[in-house]
């Protein structure tokens, strides 16, 4: 692999900012900008890319509204540096509806009001995405009563693994048997 | 008596209209609104709970390339009114509280405007400071009123006599902690001045209310309401907090201000939510009850020590529900606030009868207790024929009916003993009720325009996740008998007519009053063909308003708490809820208020808790991973039903408020299931492991 | 947040040459931690050095029967991998109770066990905090204590204005358990490479709060070893917390038994994981009866302090700490391995 820098040594201190350019596949589409090297990976979808769909709940990984596929798996795009993942391919709720036909993930958000506010819902369905993916890959939680079992998806199993993203709405009631009936269990 | 509407699209289950933009994530919110060339603020906030500035010094921020704008006290506009001392930023030297907006400033990017925030130097000269509520506070004092124009105080017979001379009492005292809303969006604004146009200043902000927040900056601003526009299609959760703007969107207004021409974004950090959006005061509930043998209520007293700020008073009025939820011949209430240096209180989900019916709750499962009769009996033994505060009769009271119907859901009268054991886990059961006042308020307009074939009716209205959005056609197609496709109706803008704030559980009441009335005006004015352009408009003035009978909406609430016997963990695998609603608009969108309001009841009983450190002067737990709310993992089976309630007092569509009663009570049915599985009574929330461990086998 | 430069060197070697040359540089893996400090301005480099993709992201099998993880492995994968599940429950119930799904697929294994104390003070530039300014005072003293240490204090602190005075404790949960798994961890550094006991990895804050562990800048962790457990051995996680999930332990219990032997690791009661070899010396080679099991709690327990403070302290750890572990070794000893 080879070495890249951006910034000299000791020039963080009194510079304004270090810029690095990157390349980012967001929704399908090729993306080459310059970025902040402090800039997030979410600040660079909402405050460069114009891609809102992401959520700024917390900035600090406490409440998972950021949450996107990071190269195919949930991320938190709060807490990714953007020239971290330089090259990487995100997926955003938007992006999971391409096409303009909604991702069963999002219908079935839809089908049990799985939200009220709407602030929560990107992050929970890129998470929820992800966690049926998980579950597909045979990956246990702390809910597993089995650790060495193919994981199924329980009620327990499904808020388990959907706890990383508040609501305060208070829909997680219906989130729960929205992904269940993504994942084709409800 | 109010003629009901025929319900057609009411009372159908109805997907909500905003779904797929929210499960895309392309419904826009303020921050998020597409303007040109935005520049972006970050604020300064003091880090001395009391004091002066005695020197502030922003040469270093000022000097990062990049950097537009740095305000403080010393540079920025003097602002027409400083009456609202929360909205008074940057108007003098004076830090009431920690955390305190000091400073702004503004810059081309987020990063930039971050570092150049923390770079500005502010010098205090620190006084001492009290920020902690006691029940002997040496200040407390009454207030003229509390919230919402309840009596500060209340009461009838002789208390004291009574419980002097009762076969059992209760006298305990309760606690409720502080609790901050949180909501996932964070207070957030876009704003724009631009003088050269005729509406010099545009605010894209998450506001409860578009026109409230108009109002409120311009009487700051000294602006007329015209050259004011305030847009908030959608709200990412308020419970109160954004139901009044704070202290961020006088700041926000203030840098564009500063920079013409320029749009402007501010969003509080999470952590800054904790100073400057909304928090309910922790209260302190001292409670007598006394009764007869057979659970008879013979006094009733609650007396509320709580806090506000000492620049703006915030009085909860959290005795209210204890003046008509139950019968009794004696009866006393009273508030007592102590003013600390500490951030101003504000509404927060169900005000007053949130913490109101903790306390006395909980207080009637200690006398149920004492008494050896059921909790549920004990309830229906004190049910009122009329309402105790005001001698009115009921516009309609179904508590008795919601708790034999919850009863028989949730299989009370086969729960298992006191202190039963499952496994690891000893089992309990707790039942609480819930009460919400059916309010209505006093302004909004609603025009309805015939265009292209469909109708078209606009109001002010706000979305908070409440589903106004998919709710107000759904009773404007029936007001005008016409199917709900035909109907569009816009909200979030004050270019649309006046509408009341989403609070108080009163927005489908009040502006589906004022639909309702355009409609009517509407076919009678153009019958049932109108032409291209026809338009009305009505407003809830000309409504028909009962005001011979209290309305209130009641509901009862069952609880199963499990308790870890080796750690204490607390679980509760069922709530469930009955609710007397009124007639139930959208069964969906009500479900999942109710439920979500039950949510945050458990949260409540069991997770959050602004814990105050009184040292510095701040909450200690002010983000996220530290201040708790219940994740998904804490819910289980959860389940609100309602009755098929009739209610022809109410207003023209027969619905009461649903947004807040769902929490009221939740945590003293939680804490009374604690009590049943371990024997503690925790009598002040939340309910925590440490508070059960030492009873635990 | 400060401007910072950012490299990504072409190989390992490069990276710690790179940090150990700068004083204000530092590594960077998963990011959530790091990420988070940055914004609250606790975390202040001049340059971020990028390991993410250079060290390894295999888990592979050493001769020992044991299993080599590669640093920039992620907490999800390694909680994934079918020989962890099977041979070392423990670890991966306490990665599977840390943090969230979203977040463990960011963190490393190289990382996870260099996050920073959760300690309010700590992550709160505005007040005083000795590990964060040295000398400024411990806030957390008479403060919001809930999480923080009972065990590992001095005896002679705490005192809140002492200039060295630290009760935080470490946040981790994959570091309780691989404390009590005997790992050992493989660091490279300008010096070269070496291997350390993990036990030995985290330091109590002594003299210098603001040092959480041993290495020495520039010290970069590359891998982290399993030896193999003894045959017939059971292992569990028990995590207690304030909520049912995403929250940082109250307390925590790693827990190994096997014959005639019974390992014990603690977390959320010290500035480390705290291995508790006096409680293991007490039981070895005895029965571990639910009385034993007590009694060596009892002694492991002897120099506890719990923390009085705001919202009641943090003295209910001492009793949860000792029922946790009764309860995790009565669930390892009385269930029949399947």
């Amino acid at each position: 692999m080879p070495a890249i820098g951006f910034g000299t040594p000791g020039a963080g201190g009194t510079a304004a900012s270090v810029d690095a350019d990157i390349t980012l596949t967001v929704d399908g589409e090729q993306q080459r900008l310059t970025v902040d090297t402090r800039t997030t990976l979410l600040d660079t979808l909402r405050e460069r890319l114009g891609n809102a769909s992401p959520k700024k709940g917390c900035d600090h990984g406490q409440c998972g509204a950021c949450t996107v596929l990071l190269d195919g798996d949930r991320a938190l795009s709060c807490l990714a540096l953007a020239v971290a993942h330089d090259g990487a391919e995100i997926t955003t709720a938007d992006g999971l509806a391409a096409g303009g036909e909604l991702h069963p993930v999002q219908q079935a958000f839809l089908d049990r009001d799985a939200f009220q506010c709407g602030y929560c819902t990107p992050g929970q369905i890129c998470s929820a995405v992800g966690v049926l993916d998980e579950v597909r890959r045979g990956w246990p939680s702390h809910a597993s009563e089995d650790l060495t079992a193919d994981p199924e998806l329980t009620h327990d199993e499904v808020a388990e693994r959907m706890s990383g993203n508040l609501c305060r709405c208070g829909a997680y009631a219906n989130i729960v048997p929205a992904v269940q009936q993504a994942g084709g269990m409800a | 008596m109010t003629e009901l509407l025929e319900p057609r699209a009411i009372g159908r289950d109805t997907v909500r209209r905003d779904g797929e933009a929210k499960v895309r994530g392309t419904a826009t919110y303020a921050i998020e609104t597409p303007v040109e060339h935005p520049a972006y603020a970050h604020p300064v906030q003091a880090t001395v709970a009391r004091g002066r500035i005695t020197a502030i010094d922003t040469s270093a921020a000022e000097a990062l390339d990049g950097v537009l704008v740095v305000l403080t006290h010393e540079n920025a506009e003097r602002l027409a009114s400083t009456d609202d001392r929360e909205f008074a930023v940057l108007q003098g030297d004076e830090v009431a509280f920690r955390g305190q907006l000091v400073g702004v400033v503004v810059a081309e990017t987020s990063e930039l405007a971050r570092q150049a925030a923390d770079a500005v130097r502010v010098t205090y000269a620190e006084q001492p400071h009290d920020s902690e509520l006691r029940v002997d506070h040496p200040d407390l004092y009454a207030p003229e009123q509390v919230n919402a124009g309840h009596p500060t105080d209340t009461a009838e017979g002789d208390v004291a006599a009574a419980v002097a001379t009762a076969a059992v009492t209760v006298e305990e005292t309760y606690s409720t902690a502080m609790y901050f809303n949180n909501p996932l969006e964070p207070h957030a604004t876009t704003a724009l001045w631009d003088p050269a146009t005729d509406v010099p200043l545009t605010l894209w902000d998450s506001t409860q209310g578009v026109h409230p927040a108009r109002a409120a900056v311009c009487e700051v601003f000294g602006l007329e309401e015209e050259r004011v526009r305030v847009v908030c299609p959608f709200v990412g959760g308020g419970f109160g907090s954004k139901g009044t703007p704070h202290a961020n969107l006088m700041l926000v207004t203030m840098a564009a201000r500063a920079l013409p021409g320029r749009p402007v974004k501010l969003a509080l950090t999470r952590q800054q939510m904790f100073a400057l959006s909304a928090y309910r005061t922790p209260t302190i509930q001292k409670i007598q009850l006394a009764a007869d043998r057979t659970g008879r209520l013979q006094a009733l007293a609650l007396d509320v020590v709580e806090q506000t700020s000492r620049i703006k008073e915030f009085a909860e009025q959290t005795a209210a529900p204890a003046r008509m939820m139950y019968a009794s011949p004696n009866r006393r209430t009273t508030h007592r606030l102590a003013a600390l240096d500490v951030p101003v209180p504000s509404w927060m989900r169900a005000p007053g009868e949130c913490p109101g019916m903790f306390g006395p709750e909980v207080a009637m499962d200690e006398l149920a207790e004492r008494l050896g009769v059921d909790p549920v009996e004990l309830r229906i033994r004190n049910e009122p024929e009329v309402d105790p505060e005001t001698g009115k009769p009921w516009s309609s009271r179904n508590l008795v009916h919601c708790l034999r119907e919850g009863a028989e859901r949730f299989g009370w009268a086969e729960r298992p003993p006191a202190g039963h054991r499952e496994g690891a886990w000893l089992v309990g059961t707790g039942v609480a009720s819930s009460v919400y006042p059916t309010m209505r308020q006093a302004k909004s307009t609603a025009t309805i325009r015939f265009e292209d074939g469909r109708y078209v009716a606009e109001i002010g209205a706000a979305d908070l996740g409440t589903g106004a959005w998919t709710v107000l056609p759904q009773i404007t197609a029936d007001a005008l008998d016409v199917d709900l496709d035909d109907v569009e109706v816009r909200i979030g803008d004050t270019r649309y007519p006046v509408a009341s704030v989403a609070g108080g559980s009163s927005g489908t009441n009040t502006w589906g009053s004022a639909l309702v009335v355009a409609a009517t005006e509407f076919r009678s004015k153009f019958g049932g063909s109108p032409a291209d352009g026809d338009e009305v408009s009505g407003d809830v003035d000309q409504a028909s308003k009962d005001e011979d009978h209290s309305a209130y909406a009641f509901g009862a609430q069952f609880a199963e708490v499990r308790v870890n016997v080796a750690t204490g963990e607390l679980r509760v695998p069922r709530l469930y809820g009955v609710f007397g609603a009124g007639r139930i608009v959208n069964p969906r969108t009500a479900r999942s208020q109710l439920i979500g309001g039950m949510t945050m009841g458990l949260s409540m009983a069991l997770h959050e808790n602004g814990v105050w450190d009184p040292r510095i002067g701040q909450a200690a737990t002010h983000d996220l991973a530290e201040y708790h709310v219940t994740v998904n993992a804490d819910v289980g089976d959860i389940q609100a039903h309602w009755l098929d309630e009739h209610d022809p007092y109410v207003n023209a569509m027969g619905s009461k408020g649903i947004g807040e009663i769902g929490i009221t009570g939740t945590a003293a049915a939680v804490v009374n299931a604690v009590h049943r599985a371990t024997g503690v009574r925790v009598r002040d929330l939340p309910v925590t492991l440490d508070k059960v461990l030492a009873a635990l086998p | 947040m400060k401007p910072f430069a950012f490299a990504r060197p072409a190989d390992v070697a490069e990276a710690v040459r790179t940090v150990a040359a700068e004083p204000d540089a530092v590594f960077l893996g998963g990011g959530t931690n790091l990420v988070d400090l940055l914004k609250l301005g606790v975390a202040r480099p001049d340059r971020v050095v990028d390991v993410r993709r250079l060290t390894s992201r295999e888990i592979t099998d050493t001769a020992d029967g044991g299993l080599r993880i590669g640093a920039a492995v992620t907490n999800s994968e390694l909680a994934a991998d079918r020989r962890v599940r099977e041979r070392y429950p423990v670890l991966a119930q306490a990665l599977l109770a840390g943090a969230t799904g979203q977040l463990r697929n960011l963190a490393t294994v190289g990382g996870n066990p260099l996050q920073r104390t959760r300690c309010v003070y700590f992550t709160d530039v505005s007040t005083p905090c000795n590990k964060r300014e040295p000398g400024t005072g411990c806030s957390a003293v008479g403060g919001y204590t809930r999480y923080h240490a009972v065990l590992g204090v001095d005896a002679a602190l705490p005192d809140a204005s002492a200039p060295k005075t630290c009760i935080a404790t470490h946040p981790s949960d994959m570091a309780v358990a691989l404390a009590v798994l005997d790992a050992q961890v493989q660091v490279l550094g300008p010096g070269g490479a070496r291997t350390m006991p993990f036990g030995e990895l985290h330091r109590l804050p002594g003299d210098d709060p603001t040092r959480d562990t041993v290495l020495e800048h520039g010290e970069l962790i590359t891998a982290v070893d399993l030896p193999p457990l003894p045959a017939g051995a059971r292992s569990a996680y028990r995590k207690v917390r304030d909520r049912a999930s995403y929250a940082f332990a109250l307390v925590s219990v790693a827990a190994v038994v096997a014959d005639g032997e019974v390992r014990l690791a603690l977390g959320g009661v010290a500035h480390k994981p705290w291995r508790a070899t006096r409680a293991e010396e007490v039981l070895a080679g005895g029965p571990v009866t639910e009385h034993a099991v007590r009694h060596a709690m009892d002694v492991e327990l002897t120099a506890a302090q719990p923390q009085p403070g705001i919202d009641g302290g943090n003295g209910f750890k001492i009793p949860l700490v000792t029922r946790t572990v009764v309860a995790t070794v009565r669930d390892l000893t009385s269930e029949v391995p399947a």
